[in-house]
């Protein structure tokens, strides 16, 4: 104890305080909780404290997720100096902006990488959205035969794990041409590659059948009646079907635009020098300080790891209500 | 046929349904043919193939490979993919961390899920903010917050016998608590150290799908089992057992397949933290999943590979399976 006063009197205690203090509350809630629950389980009063108790289970929890991102912001604006002291400091002395600017320089070129990374995510999230609501539509609106079946087969493919399907994929991708080699690939190569990383991906059958059952719910009578004023399918399927299911379209437009944002095993497989997307350029990146072998430069790959994370949180604090929902019904992630 | 089958249908219906019929017949696959296309290449053909090369090896005994093919080298029905993996010190290592994490952190996540949602669900103000707060982890990119877990976690100038340079933050606070920093993730660090980090990180990932899932269960549960019980006098702890468990069997069932599927699955919290590597420096491959197994026999081991994939996809499925025969007997409803 008379250590940890000394060293919060040496000014370095900071995170000794704000600890103990933490500590005392925790305590003194689980207390306070067990109390409750033990001794005034029917009053009122037991009511108050359990509710605190809850609150501050959850802050606490709400502390324990958070301080990742905590430590991932502070970290990206200290020196490497101040960060590798043996105290790490809980609030950077000096704002180091030039963490930021030095991983759009030089090696890690994170502008290019975002680049890339959009240019694959748009265009597999076009072209996906296409091939999915062409598919839901016929499931929905159009009566054939084999219908049925197709659909059950569909559904059944997405209990088998992808890796499974990464394999072959892999030996057809190289049969393409799709799966970069050289050091500094060409157009022709670098084209390649773009569609190896597009289209094994385009057709998601979770997406299919969450479209389609929104389709399902608007009314067969829309449809004879559009028939009934000579509208052509494709037309009603614009003017209709897909405005009244937006807000499903955007659950999977962000699903999907996430999901290449975060892809890893496909792209570090077949991408090579042609493509770099953000995950695989971070992970594989070269942090070292210069003229080091082994000492990595944390601030300045805690940047990269900002600006990498950044995009994706802003997304969704502005569209929380279709990404959650798209999430609820799938369990995946992309 | 039976009878009943064959009574006359309302005419108007019929006539209806037979003139879209027969219209709409080639439209429908006219539609479908896109995502039908693409699913026989990258899915169906997969599928079959996979399974095809895991069971393909050459005369002398080794297992398929892309490269073998192209130079027509011919193969023969075999077993001597699984033989080969199953004899491969590298795959039981990968098995044992691959259920290790996975029978460690499910259940801990889902518990510590169950709470929190049962905690949201029983107050109302901050509500909206601790859920969002609480979803933040499943939006992030693993790889890159598994490398925060990583600077969090690790020393900095580490030299055998002399202070590190830097301890990070998480030995700080032990330090600060009057423990012993822990070497977690560096050259000397034990497997159980290794193991806690890991778990730590799975399980923080884990959460917000498991508390999103459970929250959505619990609103729906209708208030009325909840005043029954306070009429009864139950105590909270007998609520929580005897109400809110049972009422939310099925989603907990849920969540816990898929963490069980997911956790086969484990890779990229692995790499997110350890780089390909996969382990500390000077211990390579101390983690390697499953999954990773796959991936790093993909280039040159096809049929190693393929037959990697096979062993996870059963266990997968029986695990699946046996979920499901539990879940059965035990979900409420």
């Amino acid at each position: 104890m008379m250590n940890l006063l000394a060293r919060s009197a040496m000014g370095q205690g900071g995170v000794t305080a704000a600890i103990i203090l933490a500590v005392v509350a925790v305590l003194l809630v689980i207390g306070c909780v067990v109390l409750c629950c033990l001794f005034f389980d029917k009053h009122a009063v037991s009511h108050f404290f359990a509710q605190f108790g809850i609150y501050i289970f959850l802050a606490v929890v709400a502390v324990a997720v958070l301080f990742p991102f905590y430590w991932m912001l502070i970290s990206s604006v200290k020196t490497v100096e101040e960060y590798n002291a043996y105290s790490p400091t809980l609030w950077p002395q000096k704002f180091y902006w030039e963490n930021y600017a030095s991983v759009f320089a030089g090696d890690i070129d994170l502008g290019g990488m975002f680049l890339d990374t959009l240019l694959v995510g748009v265009v597999s999230t076009v072209l996906s959205l296409v091939v999915t609501v062409l598919s839901a539509y016929a499931f929905a609106r159009l009566e054939f035969k084999g219908k049925n079946i197709i659909f059950a087969l569909m559904l059944a493919t997405m209990m088998i794990p992808g890796e499974l399907f990464t394999i072959t994929n892999y030996i057809t991708a190289s049969g393409l041409g799709w799966v970069s080699q050289s050091q500094h690939p060409d157009v022709a190569e670098r084209f390649g590659t773009f569609c190896g990383l597009v289209i094994p991906f385009l057709v998601s059958v979770f997406y299919i059948y969450l479209l389609r059952q929104n389709f399902m719910q608007i009314p067969n009578e829309l449809y004879l009646a559009a028939k009934v004023d000579g509208t052509s399918d494709l037309k009603y399927l614009w003017k209709v079907m897909i405005p009244l299911s937006a807000p499903t379209l955007i659950s999977i437009t962000l699903l999907k635009m996430m999901g290449a944002w975060n892809s890893y095993v496909w792209p570090n497989l077949i991408a090579g020098e042609a493509w770099t997307l953000v995950t695989v350029g971070l992970r594989s990146g070269n942090f070292n300080v210069p003229g080091s072998e082994n000492l990595v430069n944390y601030p300045m790959q805690m940047a990269a790891v900002v600006l990498v994370t950044l995009p994706l949180l802003i997304i969704f604090i502005f569209c929380r209500k279709y990404i959650m929902r798209g999430v609820s019904r799938s369990g995946i992630k992309g | 046929m039976t009878k009943t089958a064959e009574r006359p249908r309302p005419l108007k219906e019929k006539k209806n349904k037979n003139k879209w019929n027969s219209k709409n017949q080639w439209k429908g696959w006219l539609y479908l043919l896109p995502a039908l296309v693409l699913l026989a290449v990258f899915t169906l053909w997969p599928i079959i193939n996979t399974i095809r090369i895991s069971f393909m090896v050459t005369a002398d005994g080794s297992g398929y490979s892309y490269a073998l093919d192209m130079r027509h080298v011919p193969f023969h029905f075999g077993f001597d993919n699984y033989a080969k993996v199953a004899a491969y010190g590298d795959f039981l290592n990968c098995l044992k961390n691959t259920l290790l994490l996975t029978v460690i952190t499910v259940p801990i996540s889902t518990m510590l899920a169950l709470l929190i949602a049962v905690g949201l669900n029983s107050i109302k103000f901050l509500k909206k903010i601790f859920q969002t707060i609480f979803f933040l982890p499943y939006v992030t990119n693993s790889i890159a917050i598994g490398m925060v877990f990583m600077a969090m976690f690790t020393m900095i100038g580490v030299t055998p016998g002399m202070e590190p340079e830097s301890i990070g933050i998480i030995n700080k606070i032990i330090e600060a608590f009057g423990g012993q920093r822990i070497d977690w993730v560096n050259q000397q660090s034990s497997e159980a150290a290794n193991m806690f980090v890991l778990c730590t990180y799975i399980v923080w990932n884990a959460l917000p799908f498991k508390i999103l899932v459970l929250l959505g269960g619990l609103q729906n549960v209708d208030k009325q089992y909840y005043d029954a019980a306070k009429v009864d006098g139950a105590s909270r702890w007998r609520v929580f057992w005897r109400v809110t468990v049972p009422l939310l069997s099925p989603m907990i069932a849920y969540v816990v397949i898929t963490g069980f599927i997911g956790g086969f699955k484990e890779y990229s919290s692995v790499v997110g933290i350890f780089g390909d590597s996969m382990g500390p420096i000077t211990h390579d491959y101390r983690w390697d999943t499953m999954v990773g197994f796959i991936v790093r026999n993909i280039d040159l081991y096809q049929g190693r590979a393929s037959a990697a994939a096979i062993i996870l996809f059963l266990i997968i499925f029986a695990v699946t399976m046996v979920n499901m025969y539990v879940s059965k007997k035990r979900v409420h409803y």
